[in-house]
């Protein structure tokens, strides 16, 4: 099994194993050296060939193995690139690395509208928390930025493409989860934007994953729009016997006094969803006496609904530190 | 007058066809291959050429032939590039319009060395009539049984397919070129696993540039040790150039790699000299190698005469050198706006960025923005520094190497023409006219650049 050094700390991992797999693999063991983990706002575990776009996640490795211990010569996207045995790897520890991640997460926003006060991601948004934790204070930018108008996709989900990071991640969706993609990219540049073709509805048992892998609020759901700012809902973990045999039913309710505002999927401490739910699940059942409530979540993940991370924690450098905060 | 390997006959009358190419010594290759030669000694003779990919990157191409992955079962391809479409490069669209066989000829050989039985040419959408020329030569030489089954009863069967590519600059990539093949949306994929382990289908492939599979066909006829005879060092053999620009015999030529680039530039047989005014700058290899000011074409930093060889020209690394690139020559006379040449290609690049990965989606519109206020005189000083940021965050941080070809002629540009950009910041009323430097040109100081 390698052995791969990231951030002087030595994990041995299986074969095959990403760098970000593997620093996630630290992270997990010891909640204290989170802060190796890099970010990723494009890979998504469960889906097949994603990562490698938003640049985020970009590593320095400072020796390539014990048998070819040259460094390489640029980034390489973590999330794609397997470690090999005697690896060498800097996240936070490598200064010119955090400058070229800044550098990323300036590009990201530059023609993001930052309309978080309005926007339903607000609070659980990716991009939120990589701007604060990689961001500049200000922009430098000064041009107008792109905009789009908002698209409704189906019935139930909103593209607002202005919002949108292009991480392919509902375009893998598209293609891994639901049958018959009728939902991609068009046009290229800085104009490419995701879009069912000729705008046609996304219909589909498991289209509304879109929306969960969304790390922005570029997909949002239609029936929670405006409802509720997501800190003033309560999540609980619920299930239902779900008769569609692809979906588990294992679901996060977010409540309200007793008034189910959304139902969404089971997010891990990555922020990845443990397991895909149906639309049915996700829209139709909007009351408690569907589902079997568990009891509350537990959100692994800093965030303004985690009760354990308050706004002060939030600081706005970029200097290495623990990202994330351990819950008690 | 130099040897020519690959333009000998292109003059030649009804060179385009079959009969006037065969007249002309055309298909030897593919004789002596088939038939004296196997799959291995044309490798052997590739790896003893020293050929080294005319693409741009000038990779070696024996080496890259050598590992290609030979997996029982498993087809492999061969795929011509002839997405031609770096701003500056046209050697490929007059070597295909003059001489369409000479590229059959060389992918037949070249995958009868690779054991490919079926190759592609992927050509760009703007060359149709190209297209069209080749289709013709490929029926040509099938109905006369140089394509198809049991070729020259060797048992090789081969066959070759034409695609047309729908105009975009991405699709020259070699991997962004294999999605589009397959029908895909022509994004770059991300490397490792490389395409000779797994290239079109899933299938082991070899992507090489047009002018490279046809100087296939002078190594075989002569052998690789006489093919690398011609050049200096690891720059072996001919290569075109494409040469535009302020030059008064634009045009493409074949030149033996190694002759001084000073030759080049100024002698009749080449290029000509510069038109009518002073020279200021040159591109040696299309526009994504770095510009480099005329004193630094002509000596390199260590004041040695600069050779057309891709040791020579890259000498100095970027700080006082360039690359050979593509062979897309082309020179600015001093009434030439390096600030709008700048702009101009980033516009460029900003418009072809395929908008997979973030810092080449965002990072090349936002130059082009800046570049675009600097040059109409709206620009502020701190703008060139910003400029500098943004193309030092761009190169090497995208998944291929468009965003390192984006971010290089800015790189350069500033590194060399600084006091031109500070010009357009103190001078905004000068800068104004597009063509403002046409009577009073500007003067830079040339720089002490350290060896």
């Amino acid at each position: 099994m390698p052995k791969v050094t990231i951030d002087n700390i030595e994990i041995e991992v299986p074969e095959g194993t990403t760098i970000l797999q593997a620093a996630r693999m630290i992270g997990e063991r010891n909640k204290a050296d989170r802060h190796v983990v890099p970010p990723a706002m494009c890979y998504y575990t469960s889906l097949k060939t994603s990562g490698g776009y938003c640049r985020t996640c970009i590593v320095k490795v400072s020796q390539g193995s014990t048998k070819d211990p040259r460094p390489m010569p640029k980034p390489v996207a973590s999330c794609r690139t397997n470690v090999m045995d005697g690896m060498v790897v800097q996240n936070t520890t490598s200064p010119e690395l955090l400058d070229a991640r800044k550098g990323v997460t300036e590009f990201l926003l530059i023609n993001h509208p930052l309309d978080c006060p309005i926007c339903d991601q607000a609070g659980e948004c990716h991009l939120q928390d990589l701007g604060y934790e990689h961001g500049a204070e200000g922009s430098r930018y000064e041009f107008e930025r792109r905009t789009f108008d908002p698209i409704d996709i189906g019935d139930t989900i909103k593209l607002h493409m202005t919002r949108c990071i292009l991480c392919y991640r509902c375009v893998k969706v598209a293609e891994q989860l639901t049958d018959g993609r009728v939902h991609g990219v068009i046009n290229r540049g800085d104009v490419s934007e995701i879009s069912t073709y000729i705008q046609q509805a996304v219909e589909n048992d498991f289209s509304g994953n879109m929306i969960d892998v969304c790390p922005v609020g570029a997909l949002t759901d239609k029936t929670f729009r405006f409802a509720s700012r997501v800190w003033y809902t309560k999540p609980v973990d619920a299930h239902r016997d779900c008769e569609n045999p692809k979906c588990t039913g294992k679901v996060v309710l977010w409540l309200k006094g007793n008034e189910v505002l959304r139902v969404t999927g089971r997010k891990d401490q990555w922020g990845e969803v443990e397991s895909f739910i149906c639309n049915t699940c996700r829209f139709d059942k909007k009351d408690v006496k569907h589902w079997t409530v568990e009891g509350p979540r537990h959100l692994d993940r800093h965030s303004v609904i985690a009760p354990t991370t308050t706004n002060s924690s939030r600081s706005r450098s970029s200097l290495p530190r623990p990202l994330r905060k351990a819950p008690p | 007058m130099a040897r020519k390997l690959l333009l000998e006959h292109d003059n030649k009358p009804g060179i385009q066809g079959l009969e006037g190419y065969r007249a002309n010594g055309g298909y030897r290759s593919v004789e002596k291959a088939l038939k004296t030669m196997g799959p291995e000694a044309v490798l052997e003779e590739v790896k003893k050429s020293g050929l080294r990919g005319r693409g741009g990157a000038g990779f070696p191409t024996g080496l890259k032939w050598s590992f290609m992955a030979k997996p029982p079962g498993v087809p492999r391809y061969l795929v011509v590039n002839a997405d031609e479409s770096e701003p500056g490069t046209f050697k490929d669209r007059y070597l295909m319009e003059r001489i369409p066989h000479i590229l059959i000829e060389g992918m037949i050989t070249s995958s009868f060395a690779l054991g490919a039985n079926v190759s592609y040419i992927y050509i760009r959408g703007e060359y149709f009539y190209i297209y069209r020329i080749l289709e013709r030569a490929i029926e040509e030489a099938r109905a006369a049984g140089w394509l198809g089954k049991n070729i020259l009863g060797s048992g090789f069967d081969h066959d070759i397919h034409v695609q047309v590519g729908a105009g975009a600059y991405i699709c020259g990539e070699e991997t962004a070129l294999l999605e589009s093949l397959e029908g895909k949306r022509g994004n770059p994929r991300i490397k490792p696993p490389f395409p000779a382990v797994k290239g079109l289908y899933g299938c082991p492939t070899v992507v090489n540039n047009v002018e490279t599979i046809a100087a296939v066909v002078p190594i075989v006829n002569d052998g690789g040790e006489e093919y690398a005879k011609i050049g200096i060092g690891k720059s072996t053999g001919t290569k075109l150039i494409s040469a535009g620009g302020n030059i008064n015999k634009p045009g493409v030529y074949e030149i033996d790699l190694g002759i001084t680039c000073e030759e080049f530039l100024n002698s009749d047989e080449w290029c000509g000299g510069v038109q009518g005014r002073a020279l200021k700058a040159l591109v040696p290899g299309g526009s994504s190698v770095p510009i480099i000011p005329a004193e630094l074409y002509f000596k390199t930093a260590a004041g040695e005469a600069r050779l057309m060889t891709y040791e020579s020209l890259s000498d100095g690394g970027f700080a006082t050198g360039s690359m050979l690139g593509s062979g897309g020559f082309y020179a600015y006379n001093d009434a030439q706006c390096i600030v709008r040449s700048t702009w101009n290609h980033t516009r460029f690049y900003a418009h072809e960025s395929c908008g997979q990965c973030s810092p080449c989606r965002e990072g090349t519109g936002w130059m082009e923005k800046v570049l675009h206020r600097i040059e109409n005189g709206e620009g502020r000083l701190e703008d060139i520094d910003l400029l500098w940021d943004i193309q030092r965050k761009i190169e090497g941080n995208t998944i291929c190497p468009l965003g390192d070809a984006a971010a290089w002629p800015v790189a350069s540009a500033i590194r060399h023409f600084r006091d031109e950009f500070e010009f357009h910041v103190y001078h905004p009323q000068k800068v104004k006219d597009p063509k403002h430097f046409e009577k009073t040109p500007f003067v830079r100081k040339p720089k002490t650049v350290a060896a």
